[in-house]
C-alpha cells in the first residue's frame, strides 16, 4: 500500500530531471503496481483533449488511441465519474470498446483500471493502468490506485496553481495541446467546410482516420491543406 | 454518563462531520454547542481574523443582537483582541481587572448578563486565525484542564476551518485549469473556421482575433467563441 503523501513525495524527489510531474507519476505507479503501463489523459466535457503523462512507450500508444478514437475507459470513467475496470478483455465475447479494445488486447494488455480525475464537479481527466494479467484489482490495489488518483489531481492543481488566474495552462499540461492543435484546427474548418457542429466535425475526422488507418494528426493537415474532403455520409440517421 | 464518557461522545461526534459531507457552518455551530456545554458557559462564538485583520463572527450560540455586537466590539478591545495579539487563550480575567482594561466591553457585556468572559486562540503553526469565545452569565473560573479541553476544540475548529477552505481552493484552481484548456481548444477551433471561411492562414487567424480582443476588451476566448458561432468573420475583425 502506497498514500497518496508518499506518492507525492517519490516523484517530487524526481522531479528536475527533465521528465514531467504527470510523467514521473505515471512512472512510479507502473512500477509500484507492477504494470505494464499507465497513463494520464486531460478530459474535459467535450472529451478527451491530449495525453499528458505515460509511464512508457505502450502506455503512451494506447493513451493516445484513446484520443485518436475518442473512446476507452479513460473516457468512460471520467463521464462517468466512476472507476471503470475491465479485468479480463481476452475473454470478453464483446469488447466494451470497439476500436481501442482489441488494440489493447493486441498490446498485450489483459485488465484495465481508469480513475477519474475530478475536483469537485469539475472533471480534469483519468489515470488508466494497464495490466499483463488478466483478474480484478484486490482490496489493497484498489486502494493503492485511488491513492494514485489523488495524487494525480494533486499534481494537476499543482500545476495549475503555478500559473497567474485567467491566464494560460502549465506548460506541462499545454504541451500535449500544442501537439494536437492541428486536430481542434482542422475541427474548426470541417464545421465550416461540410456545415456541421464542432462535436460532429471531430467525429467524422476520427471516423476517417479509423476508416482508412491514419493517425488523426495526419487527417487533420490533410484537411487544413485542402488535400482531403471529409463529407458526412447520406443516410446517417440509422 | 461521567464527563470522560462525555468527552469522548462529543470528540467522536466532530470527527463525524469532519468526515462526512462536509458543511463548515453546521460543523462549528456543533462545536460552539458542545464547547457553551462542556465549558460552563452561556454563550460561545468563534470569531475569525480576515485577511485585512479585521474580526468576524462566523458561528454563534446566540443570535441575540446585543451578543453579536459584542463579538465585534472586540475589534477594538476585549479578550478576543488580546488573545489574537498575544497568541495565547486569555481566561479568567477578573471583574476589576476586566473593566479597567476593556472598559466599553465590560459594560456592554454586564449589560447582556455577562460575568466572565473567555477567548481561546485557533492556532496554526505560529499564526493565529481566529478565536473561540466564551461568556457566562456567572463568574466561572476555567481550571488548567477546562482551558486544555477549550483549546482542543479549538484546535477541532481550525481543522474543519482549514479543510473547508482547502476544498474552496482546489475547487477554484480546477476551474480555472478547466477555463484554460476549454479556451485553449476554442481558439485553435476558431483558428480553422477563419481558414475554412476566409482563407486565413492559422497563424494571422490568431493575430486578428487577438488584436480584435484588445481594441475591444473582450477576453480572446469570447471572440473565438463568436467566431465560432458565426456572429465574427475576418472582415468583421480586420475592420473593427
Amino acid at each position: 500500500m502506497r498514500t497518496t503523501a508518499q506518492i507525492l513525495e517519490a516523484i517530487n524527489a524526481e522531479h528536475g530531471s527533465g521528465d514531467s510531474l504527470p510523467g514521473l507519476l505515471c512512472a512510479d505507479c507502473s512500477a509500484f503496481m507492477d504494470l505494464s503501463g499507465s497513463g494520464m489523459a486531460l478530459i474535459n466535457e467535450s472529451g478527451h483533449q491530449g495525453v499528458i503523462g505515460a509511464s512508457g512507450p505502450l502506455a503512451a500508444q494506447l493513451e493516445d488511441l484513446q484520443f485518436e478514437l475518442g473512446e476507452g475507459p479513460s473516457l468512460d470513467a471520467s463521464r462517468s465519474n466512476s472507476p471503470v475496470v475491465h479485468p479480463d478483455l481476452s475473454a470478453a465475447a464483446v469488447l466494451p470498446w470497439l476500436g481501442f479494445g482489441p488494440a489493447a488486447v493486441a498490446a498485450g494488455v489483459r485488465a484495465v483500471f481508469a480513475l477519474p480525475l475530478q475536483v469537485g464537479t469539475t472533471p480534469l481527466g483519468a489515470l488508466c493502468l494497464y495490466r499483463a494479467t488478466p483478474g480484478r484489482w484486490d482490496d489493497e490495489g484498489t486502494a493503492t490506485a485511488m491513492a494514485y488518483a489523488d495524487a494525480a489531481v494533486e499534481v494537476l492543481l499543482l500545476l495549475q496553481a503555478q500559473t497567474e488566474p485567467g491566464s494560460a495552462l502549465h506548460p506541462e499540461l499545454d504541451e500535449p495541446v500544442t501537439y494536437r492543435a492541428e486536430v481542434h484546427q482542422a475541427t474548426g474548418y470541417l464545421s465550416v467546410q461540410a456545415s456541421v457542429g464542432l462535436a460532429e466535425a471531430l467525429l467524422l475526422l476520427r471516423a476517417h482516420a479509423f476508416a482508412s488507418d491514419r493517425p488523426l494528426l495526419q487527417i487533420a493537415r490533410d484537411v487544413l491543406a485542402g488535400r482531403l474532403r471529409i463529407q458526412p455520409e447520406e443516410g446517417e440517421d440509422d | 454518563m461521567t464527563t470522560e464518557q462525555r468527552l469522548t461522545q462529543v470528540f467522536v461526534e466532530l470527527a463525524d462531520t469532519l468526515v462526512d459531507e462536509f458543511d463548515a457552518l453546521d460543523f462549528l455551530s456543533t462545536l460552539t454547542e458542545r464547547s457553551v456545554e462542556l465549558l460552563h458557559a452561556d454563550a460561545a462564538g468563534v470569531i475569525l481574523n480576515d485577511m485585512r485583520g479585521s474580526l468576524h463572527v462566523v458561528a454563534s450560540t446566540s443570535d441575540r443582537a446585543k451578543v453579536l455586537e459584542l463579538f465585534e466590539l472586540q475589534n477594538d478591545e476585549g479578550p478576543c483582541l488580546d488573545c489574537f495579539n498575544s497568541g495565547r487563550a486569555v481566561v479568567n480575567v477578573g471583574l476589576s481587572e476586566a473593566r479597567s482594561r476593556w472598559p466599553r466591553f465590560s459594560v456592554a457585556a454586564a449589560d447582556v448578563g455577562y460575568q466572565s468572559a473567555h477567548a481561546i486562540p485557533l492556532r496554526l503553526r505560529d499564526s493565529v486565525i481566529g478565536a473561540m469565545n466564551l461568556f457566562s452569565s456567572a463568574v466561572v473560573e476555567l481550571t488548567p484542564d477546562d482551558v486544555a479541553l477549550g483549546q482542543a476544540l479549538a484546535d477541532i475548529a481550525t481543522i474543519g476551518l482549514l479543510q473547508e477552505r482547502a476544498v474552496r481552493q482546489s475547487g477554484l484552481i480546477a476551474e480555472q485549469l478547466q477555463t484554460a484548456l476549454n479556451s485553449r481548444v476554442l481558439i485553435e477551433q476558431a483558428k480553422g473556421v477563419l481558414l475554412a471561411s476566409s482563407g486565413v492562414d492559422v497563424d494571422r487567424a490568431f493575430q486578428l482575433m487577438r488584436d480584435y480582443s484588445r481594441s475591444h476588451n473582450e477576453p480572446v476566448k469570447e471572440v473565438a467563441r463568436r467566431v465560432i458561432e458565426r456572429e465574427l468573420a475576418a472582415d468583421d475583425l480586420r475592420h473593427p
